[in-house]
C-alpha cells in the first residue's frame, strides 16, 4: 500500500522547504513513513540544506524526536544544514526538556532561519 | 491472560480497554480515554500531556513489554473524574527496571534516537509510579482548572 505524503518540500534558493501535512506526529508508524520521505530529501544531493517547519504541528512524540536525530545525522553526513522553525511553545517544551534544544538549530520564523543558512 | 497485580484495579471507577499488542490496535484507548478528559473540562495543556504520555507508554508497552509480539495483549484501566485522570496500561512482558534506564540529556546520549519516552512521561504528568517489576505503569495528571 503507498504510504500517506507527510511533508510537502517547496524550494527556496535552493533550500528544501520542508511542512508538515500531519498536525500529531505522534505514532510510530506514521513517523517511519515520514522518516522515510524526509530521508529521501536528505539523500537527493550533497550539501543538502532543509529547513523543518513545524507551524501546523501540535503534538510530538519521543519516536518523532529519534527520527528527527537520525535525520539530522544523515543530513550532516552529506555535510548539508538542517534548521527548525515554527515550533509551538508547548513542543518547544519538549525539545527543553530533553534538551535536544541544544542539538538542532531552531528558528521562531521561518524567515529567520532561512537567513540562517 | 495475565491479571493485573495492583489491587486497586479492580476498583470499580476503573474502565478497561483490552488491545492486541499491536502499534496500530495501541492507538485505541486513546479517543475513549481523551474524550473523557474532555468532557471533565481539563486544560489543553493537560490533555496535551495525557495524549503525549499516552502514546510514550503504549508504545513502550508493545515494543519494550511485549517485545513486538502481537499474540500478547495490552490491557489499559483508566478512570477521569473532575479532580484527576489515571490511566494504567499493563503489558504481558517480563518487566524492567525503571531506575536502570539511563538519562537521555547526558551529553554522549544526546544523539541516540531512543529512550527518551519515560523522560517526557515523568515530565508531563504528576505521578508516573512503574509497579509489578515495570509490567505496568499508572499516569496521572491532575484537573488544575
Amino acid at each position: 500500500m503507498p504510504s500517506a505524503e507527510h511533508i510537502i518540500v517547496t524550494k527556496n534558493n535552493g533550500i528544501n522547504v520542508i511542512e508538515f501535512n500531519d498536525r500529531k506526529i505522534l505514532d510510530e508508524l506514521a513517523i517511519r513513513e515520514l522518516g522515510e520521505q524526509l530521508q529521501d530529501v536528505a539523500e537527493s544531493q550533497d550539501g543538502v540544506r532543509i529547513l523543518l517547519n513545524f507551524q501546523n504541528v501540535e503534538h510530538l512524540s519521543s519516536a518523532a524526536l529519534g527520527m528527527l536525530i537520525t535525520l539530522d545525522q544523515r543530513v550532516k553526513e552529506r555535510k548539508g544544514a538542517l534548521k527548525l522553525s515554527n515550533i509551538n511553545p508547548q513542543i518547544y517544551e519538549v525539545f527543553k526538556i530533553t534538551r535536544l534544544n541544544k542539538l538542532f538549530e531552531i528558528h521562531e520564523s521561518a524567515a529567520r532561519a532561512l537567513g540562517a543558512f | 491472560m495475565t491479571q493485573p497485580d495492583s489491587e486497586h484495579i479492580r476498583d470499580d471507577r476503573y474502565r478497561a480497554i483490552r488491545v492486541k499488542s499491536t502499534l496500530e490496535d495501541a492507538k485505541l484507548p486513546e479517543m475513549e480515554i481523551l474524550a473523557d478528559v474532555r468532557r471533565h473540562r481539563f486544560c489543553e495543556e493537560a490533555e496535551f500531556a495525557i495524549k503525549l504520555a499516552l502514546e510514550e507508554a503504549m508504545t513502550n508497552a508493545v515494543k519494550h513489554g511485549n517485545c513486538n509480539d502481537a499474540s500478547k495483549q495490552i490491557t489499559v484501566y483508566f478512570f477521569v473524574d473532575d479532580e484527576r485522570a489515571e490511566i494504567i496500561v499493563c503489558d504481558e512482558g517480563c518487566g524492567f527496571e525503571p531506575g536502570g534506564v539511563p538519562d537521555p540529556t547526558e551529553n554522549d546520549r544526546l544523539t541516540l534516537p531512543n529512550g527518551r519516552g519515560i523522560m517526557l512521561m515523568r515530565a508531563y504528568m504528576d505521578e508516573v509510579e512503574y509497579r509489578c517489576n515495570g509490567r505496568e505503569v499508572c499516569l496521572v495528571k491532575l484537573n488544575k482548572r
